[in-house]
């Protein structure tokens, strides 16, 4: 039986209006999120990531704007909520987002309990006293004990603080949370402590997470499916098993990307990578946006456009040589 | 055996803390104890890697063999030479000898500068080169070894019109002008695309093999320190804890930090998904103007007892084939860990205690 789905993406279109040109960052992007899943978003700097992240909060950083498509929660499309609405009952609410380098994010100035309850103010009627219960119970929740809450940024490792960001982002109970490369700035065993802390918290709670990093490695460890992005589009779309099992990832750039994955227990002469440098967006190549990297194209991959088409039950790819034709 | 090029012998490196008033009136002093007593030796030719968290010492121990800081005690021999207080002159050669590539390629070029003017620089410094045009033949030469070729479509480049793997390779050529022995490459593909990565890290290799050249590969990055390394040692709070093939040493690594460290690492296998992995370390890293008592590691350690606290620091022990390790118990826990494997008795730890 299916689980219900939570979010749904359809043609989603965010573009960059730069003087350069304009940049097609997000190019018609389609899929969905159930409940209580890690759905992981991979892909080479630049491939719209992040932007579709943001896209997700209709949040987009200037001079970008979504031009297209909608963003289904729970049946309802946010894109045609006001601004306030969105406030009100989508931002942190229902979907919350721990930025990069979220550790920045917490100012300096305040002490933690005074940055946390800014945001339950914000959304929430509450006696003060609940309010520092609610918050007790949160930062216990991620590890963190009660007298963080007096402490300033500086006071915390950068491990403590990523846990504090957590706890901001999910003490409003929201249904998603998009993770935007919450590790990339840890040490390998306070990454792996987040991670942990991230999974125990899916089965805990029974919240949805988007998990956004450029590492294939960290998605293998904590995404059920796993969504490829190669220059604004969808590469592939699979379930762990599909893309990390022993036949291994349809696509040649998800093969390719895993190849160029450094193993700790394999001994290797020579590590593989991807020659060349992802498409210029103002101007994205014609036909498969990966054939000029391409090692196994095609004649009509220069050509023609390449769609998304499922190969297998849950397991979507856009590479012509995945089709019978 | 090849003669070593470079030689640390106890190098130490403390920093002062600025003091309270209080402090100053009870004559008080913290340090901050960054590089606490390291010894190795480098062989022409090889590449070592330091590898640790963020605290660890590792980048400034690459500082000190550059010689960008001052060494507070031990010795530095490059080769065959001390070169632990040298200055004016004899610093100026040194500099010329042992190059380092830097983590940010991006913050390490004057971005005013084209991509001639940065590898031009070194030789106008150091005057080496009969005149301009023997200096040209040269920046292309060493443009084309890097890979940014045709060298005429990089030279009056800046900086920010290079992608980020082409700003390393301009790195790794700027370093490569004065023909060094040693280089020092502190994370030099941390900040680079993983698609790129392997592409930097086999070039580096490739100009390794061609030129003789010795690396010195600071990372925290076990995965790419095993396939770029020759040997690895692993750094704690200042100090090296285990050192050994880098093979060896992450296959059969002896030492619980250093066991916790390759616990933590996430490999793209399937069927890994959501197994918790039990990350065998306890709490975090301690500040390194208080370092504990006895061995440095025991307050994080699963497996420690009290001699680990009361007596003296375990040093590094040869265990044989070249592989050192500072823990005096790494046999216990080695059996410990043979006996959990075969049947499923439950190690000795200390959490019971």
């Amino acid at each position: 039986m299916e689980k219900e789905r939570v979010l749904e993406v359809q043609d989603l279109e965010l573009h960059y209006f730069t003087r350069k040109g304009v940049v097609r960052a997000v190019d018609k992007l389609s899929f969905f999120l159930r409940k209580g899943e890690t759905l992981g978003v991979v892909g080479e700097s630049g491939c719209g990531k992040t932007t579709m992240g943001t896209a997700l909060l209709n949040m987009p950083t200037p001079p970008g704007r979504i031009i297209g498509g909608k963003i289904l929660l729970e049946g309802q499309d946010i894109l045609m909520l006001s601004e306030s609405e969105l406030r009100r009952r989508v931002r942190w609410e229902s979907i919350a987002m721990v930025f990069q380098g979220a550790m920045n994010c917490l100012t300096p100035v305040y002490t933690i309990e005074k940055q946390m309850r800014e945001t339950l103010q914000q959304h929430r009627q509450m006696e003060k006293k609940d309010a520092t219960d609610r918050m007790k119970n949160y930062l216990n929740l991620v590890g963190l004990s009660d007298d963080v809450l007096r402490r300033y940024p500086h006071e915390l490792s950068g491990g403590m603080k990523q846990r504090v960001v957590i706890a901001t982002a999910l003490f409003l109970e929201p249904k998603v949370i998009i993770c935007d490369e919450p590790t990339t700035a840890l040490d390998v065993v306070v990454q792996a402590q987040i991670i942990n802390l991230l999974k125990d918290l899916k089965e805990q709670v029974g919240v949805s997470f988007i998990f956004i990093t450029h590492d294939l490695s960290i998605e293998a460890e904590v995404s059920d499916r796993i969504l490829v992005m190669y220059a604004g589009r969808i590469a592939e779309l699979g379930t762990n098993a599909q893309i990390y099992g022993p036949q291994g990832p349809a696509h040649p750039y998800t093969q390719r990307l895993l190849g160029a994955t450094p193993r700790l227990h394999e001994e290797v002469e020579e590590l593989a990578f991807i020659p060349g440098t992802p498409p210029d967006l103002v101007a994205p190549p014609e036909g498969c946006r990966f054939h000029p990297r391409c090692p196994v194209l095609l004649e009509r991959c220069a050509h023609d456009d390449v769609p998304l088409r499922e190969i297998e039950p849950d397991h979507m790819v856009a590479c012509w040589r995945c089709f019978d034709e | 055996m090849s003669e070593p090029i470079l030689v640390a012998e106890n190098l130490t490196k403390w920093f002062p803390v600025k003091r309270s008033v209080t402090q100053v009136m009870r004559r008080e002093r913290t340090w901050v104890r960054a590089v606490d007593g390291v010894s190795f030796s480098v062989e022409k030719g090889e590449i070592f890697g330091l590898v640790g968290e963020s605290g660890c010492g590792k980048t400034t121990t690459g500082k000190l063999i550059m010689k960008l800081l001052d060494i507070t005690d031990g010795r530095l021999m490059l080769q065959g030479e001390d070169v632990t207080h040298i200055t004016g002159a004899a610093l100026a050669q040194h500099r010329r000898h042992v190059q380092m590539i830097f983590q940010d390629p991006y913050a390490s070029m004057n971005p005013r500068f084209t991509v001639e003017d940065v590898l031009m620089e070194p030789l106008e410094i150091h005057n080496v080169g009969k005149d301009r045009a023997e200096r040209d033949v040269w920046v292309r030469e060493i443009l084309d070894e890097v890979k940014l070729s045709p060298p005429e479509e990089f030279l009056a480049r800046h900086p920010h019109m290079l992608s980020g793997g082409q700003r390393q390779r301009a790195a790794t050529a700027r370093t490569l002008m004065l023909n060094p022995s040693v280089i020092v490459a502190d994370e030099p593909v941390s900040m680079i695309d993983l698609s790129t990565r392997a592409e930097i890290l086999a070039m580096m290799k490739q100009l390794q093999r061609e030129m003789g050249l010795t690396y010195i590969y600071i990372t925290h990055d076990l995965s790419t320190a095993r396939y770029f390394t020759d040997r690895l040692a692993v750094m704690y709070l200042g100090k090296i804890i285990e050192m050994g093939k880098a093979g060896t040493l992450i296959d059969m690594a002896l030492h619980p930090y250093t066991k916790a460290l390759i616990g933590a690492v996430c490999e793209p296998v399937s069927g890994r998904v959501n197994r918790i992995k039990d990350v065998p370390i306890k709490g975090e890293i301690p500040a390194a103007t208080n370092i504990p008592a006895g061995c440095r590691f025991h307050p994080r350690c699963l497996y420690s007892v009290p001699e680990c606290w009361e007596e003296e620091e375990p040093t590094l022990a040869d265990v044989g084939d070249g592989h050192m390790v500072a823990c005096r118990r790494y046999r216990e826990i080695q059996a410990l860990g043979d006996a959990a494997r075969t049947s499923d008795a439950s190690l000795g730890l200390r959490r019971t205690a």
